[in-house]
């Protein structure tokens, strides 16, 4: 690397009662590179960052900031040497304006103590000017889209001088446009000598943005290397431990009778979507945030309202216009958003795995605990949900686990079409290759399957068909011999117009 | 091996901490005065709670949803003169019953509807039928308590079966009853579902509505048990009958470990919660302390009880 050495970690070691979380790891961030972190869940990468930030103390080891040792007892303190953090959620106030965001706590003063609006907006406009962003320092947080709530994150960083800037699954709630976006910005961050640490599950971001990437596995450092020195095979093995010959199980589908079909619905976001689903079928549906895919998928589970259309399951015109009704119908669903829409983490696995099922399980006025625990048992082992006990609370799973919990509810439901909305957001490598499996399981024991995904990849890998949806509407629908990303994106986004597709 | 048998002992506080604060201060009363051990007194402590405990009872499943409802005493205190009304001038003590949980369960009805199908907060709506049903008392009562003068229905206020105080069976009864919804049934589990993640519970298939509007009527029919225990055992039905019991009934839920942000708890340890606000109640009285100054001591206690809660969850916290 061109840069020189910013901060170096030397035999971090951080043990929790009766964990070990980090063992010696090691690691070097230059001047104005990109560094990704890659490992699965559990893999330390978490516990390593909050050590950097300066939010949790290590056991022993060294961390050294441009040659000198430092230790730092508060991510205040952190930020103070420079070293700042992006996290998953923001932390901004959605009533104050960007400009007051930026400055929160330093908002600069005049001698008479009132906050000095000018020299506060002249100063933050410069900041957002400067990284390309188009957006006032005036306007409120709460008008801000996902993305430049992030980007004023990325804002605040510069303003309190940060070298180093830390960003933890910076695109997980991005669409592919506002990716690009933060990415031109990560472009000028480097221009100007900052630091990123960078951690993503998605692998094809890694390998477009960082320059570097270290590897950790169970807590241990695995290898640090240049983006050029290594694929994508090579990562996903190191972080495994073994060789994942391919992430996508091999399919052999062949078009059988429709179950599902969808005519004409409508609902906010969605205009006169058709689509039909056939027996033993992954059909991939995709479009760029906003395109209505997830409300699709919503307003098929009854989840938000239906304006006009009609749902057939088997032929038989049904109604789903709740979630409860749906599931009656047959249809269940996995939200993109375990945490707020998929678990009620409070609850035990157990609870959460028989909700849909209650009914089933009840004899007479009483729940069957027997009949529960045995169902639910049976779940936890198909889907080798790894859990200490069935009544641990569902939100101190990891990710991947608790995404499976989620699989266990709807299939223990018995729902013969599924509607899964990114079903692996969020889960690591290995988790995402056994939810591919159980997938196709599923599949093949005679269930169809709907999936919404923004992870093309992942799509082409899956789907038998893909539709891709544009502002509400479908604009192409392709067989699997068809399939290639650009296609797609070039559809998603509205590179090409309508009357092209030829489909 | 240290760490963990301190995690466990962290995990037994944690399950019983309620009964743990009950026996502290059973040590502490039995030592400020003599008399408190004695059956006798005991049992008044007992009937002393029940009109608590029941509410608390049903609190607990309101409280479970994540809601509130302050309107409890009031609905106590308007069941509780109409069916004494309806008793002075039938003498029917079947139909004076009848009388208070059909309006426990009416006014239960409207709160629930306002809360689940209107989306008005619990705390706004229970406020306001907290005023309007104690304008009805004083429009029902002008101002004068109605006296009760039927045996049968003293019987259930005053009555004992095997020496055991009618109040107090009809406490323990409801709150096995409830220990068994809550538990044991699919009801119960949609409430704690709806409390824990709302829309994760109706994305289950869970009928949110029907589950929240449930809870508030089952608070709203306990009322109405309260009001006739109440009325039963002081021999009249007053217009300030039940007033200030909504604090009491939070109270004894919240000393029984049930999150007031809802989804977790458990409707037992709320009787525990009742009784140690009873034991409070009835020590300074033994000690003849001002009782104006008893609000003071409770208030005191139930600040104590929760920030030691909090510890206690911090600690266990961290122990994991």
């Amino acid at each position: 690397m061109g840069g020189r050495l910013v901060l170096k970690l030397e035999s971090i070691v951080k043990t929790f009662p009766g964990v070990k979380a980090l063992d010696g790891v090691h690691l070097e961030i230059f001047e104005g590179e990109v560094h990704a972190l890659c490992g699965e869940n559990g893999a330390g990468k978490s516990t390593l960052m909050k050590i950097i930030a300066g939010a949790q103390p290590y056991t022993s080891g060294a961390m050294y900031l441009v040659g000198k040792e430092v230790v730092f007892h508060s991510a205040k303190d952190a930020e103070k040497h420079g070293i700042a953090m992006i996290y998953q959620e923001f932390n901004m106030v959605p009533e104050l304006s960007v400009a007051e965001n930026m400055y929160l706590g330093r908002l600069p003063v005049s001698p008479f103590g009132k906050v000095d609006w000018n020299k506060l907006y002249r100063e933050a406009q410069e900041n957002l000017d400067h990284l390309g962003l188009k957006f006032s320092a005036k306007t409120k947080v709460k008008n801000l889209s996902v993305a430049e709530a992030q980007m004023t994150e990325i804002a605040k960083c510069l303003t309190i001088g940060a070298k180093i800037i830390i960003m933890d699954e910076p695109t997980a709630a991005l669409a592919e446009e506002e990716i690009q976006i933060l990415f031109r910005t990560i472009e000028e961050l480097k221009k100007k000598g900052i630091a990123i640490v960078y951690i993503s599950h998605r692998m094809d971001e890694i390998f477009q943005i960082s320059d570097r990437l270290t590897v950790f596995r169970d807590g241990k450092f695995v290898a640090s290397k240049l983006i050029g020195e290594t694929d994508y095979d090579d990562v996903v093995s190191m972080m495994v431990g073994r060789n994942v010959s391919n992430l996508y199980p091999v399919r052999d589908y062949k078009t059988q009778e429709v179950v599902f079909e969808a005519r004409k619905v409508n609902s906010r976001g969605v205009h006169d979507v058709s689509l039909k689903l056939h027996k033993g079928e992954i059909l991939g549906i995709t479009g760029l945030l906003g395109a209505g895919t997830i409300e699709l998928s919503k307003l098929i589970y009854g989840a938000i309202p239906m304006d006009s259309g009609e749902i057939y399951v088997h032929g038989e015109k049904k109604d789903c216009s709740s979630p409860r009704k749906a599931l009656e119908a047959g249809i269940g669903f996995v939200s993109d958003d375990r945490k707020q829409e998929g678990l009620v983490l409070l609850r035990s696995i157990k609870e959460n795995i028989s909700m849909s099922s209650l009914k089933k399980l009840t004899k007479g006025f009483r729940l069957d605990n027997k009949l529960e625990a045995d169902r639910v048992q049976e779940q936890v082992k198909a889907l080798n949900i790894k859990v200490s006990s069935a009544q641990q609370p569902a939100g101190k799973l990891s990710g991947g686990n608790q995404q499976k919990v989620v699989f266990a509810k709807v299939l223990l439901a018995d729902s013969d079409i599924l509607i899964l909305d990114e079903p692996t957001r969020g889960v690591d490598v290995g988790a995402k290759a056994e939810i591919y499996t159980i997938m196709n399981k599923l599949t093949e024991a005679g269930k169809s399957i709907l999936v919404i995904s923004t992870d093309l990849p992942e799509l082409i890998g899956v789907s038998d068909r893909v539709i891709v949806m544009r502002e509400g509407r479908t604009v192409l629908e392709i067989s699997k011999q068809e399939m290639n990303q650009e296609k797609i994106l070039a559809h998603a986004s509205g590179g090409v117009s309508e009357n092209e597709t030829g489909n | 091996m240290k760490q963990e048998t301190k995690k466990r002992l962290i995990n037994q506080i944690n399950i019983y901490r309620s009964v743990l604060i009950l026996l502290v201060i059973c040590i502490f009363a039995a030592f400020l005065s003599e008399s408190f051990l004695s059956v006798s007194n005991l049992f008044n402590v007992f009937k002393q709670v029940t009109v608590a405990g029941i509410i608390g009872c049903g609190m607990t499943f309101v409280i479970l949803t994540g809601g509130i409802d302050l309107s409890v005493g009031s609905i106590l205190g308007f069941a509780g003169v109409v069916a004494s009304g309806v008793l002075a001038s039938t003498g029917n003590t079947f139909l004076a019953v009848l009388t208070a949980v059909a309006i426990g369960i009416t006014c239960g009805i409207v709160n629930g509807f306002f809360i689940s199908q209107c989306g008005i907060p619990p705390f706004i709506a229970t406020l306001g039928m907290m005023t309007l049903l104690r304008g009805c008392v004083l429009v029902y009562t002008k101002g004068s308590p109605i006296p009760v003068k039927v045996d049968s229905y003293k019987f259930i206020g005053k009555g004992t079966v095997l020496g055991v105080p009618v109040p107090v069976i009809i406490l323990i009864a409801l709150f096995l009853l409830a220990h068994y919804i809550l538990t044991q049934t699919s009801f119960g589990r949609s409430i704690y579902a709806f409390g824990g993640n709302r829309e994760a519970a109706r994305l289950s298939g869970i009928s949110v509505k029907k589950t929240e509007w449930m809870a508030y009527i089952i608070n709203g029919f306990l009322s109405g048990i309260a009001a006739v225990v109440l009325t039963a055992r002081l021999g009249s039905a007053q217009s300030t009958s039940g007033q200030g019991i909504e604090m009491d009934a939070i109270a004894a839920v919240i000393l029984g470990g049930t999150s007031l942000s809802g989804g977790t708890g458990f409707v037992l340890p709320t009787v525990v919660g009742a009784m140690i606000m009873g034991i409070i109640d009835n020590i300074l009285t033994l000690m003849n302390v001002n009782p104006h100054a008893t609000n003071i001591v409770k208030g005191a206690v139930v600040l104590i009880a929760v920030l030691v809660d909090k510890k206690v969850k911090d600690l266990s916290a961290k122990a994991e």
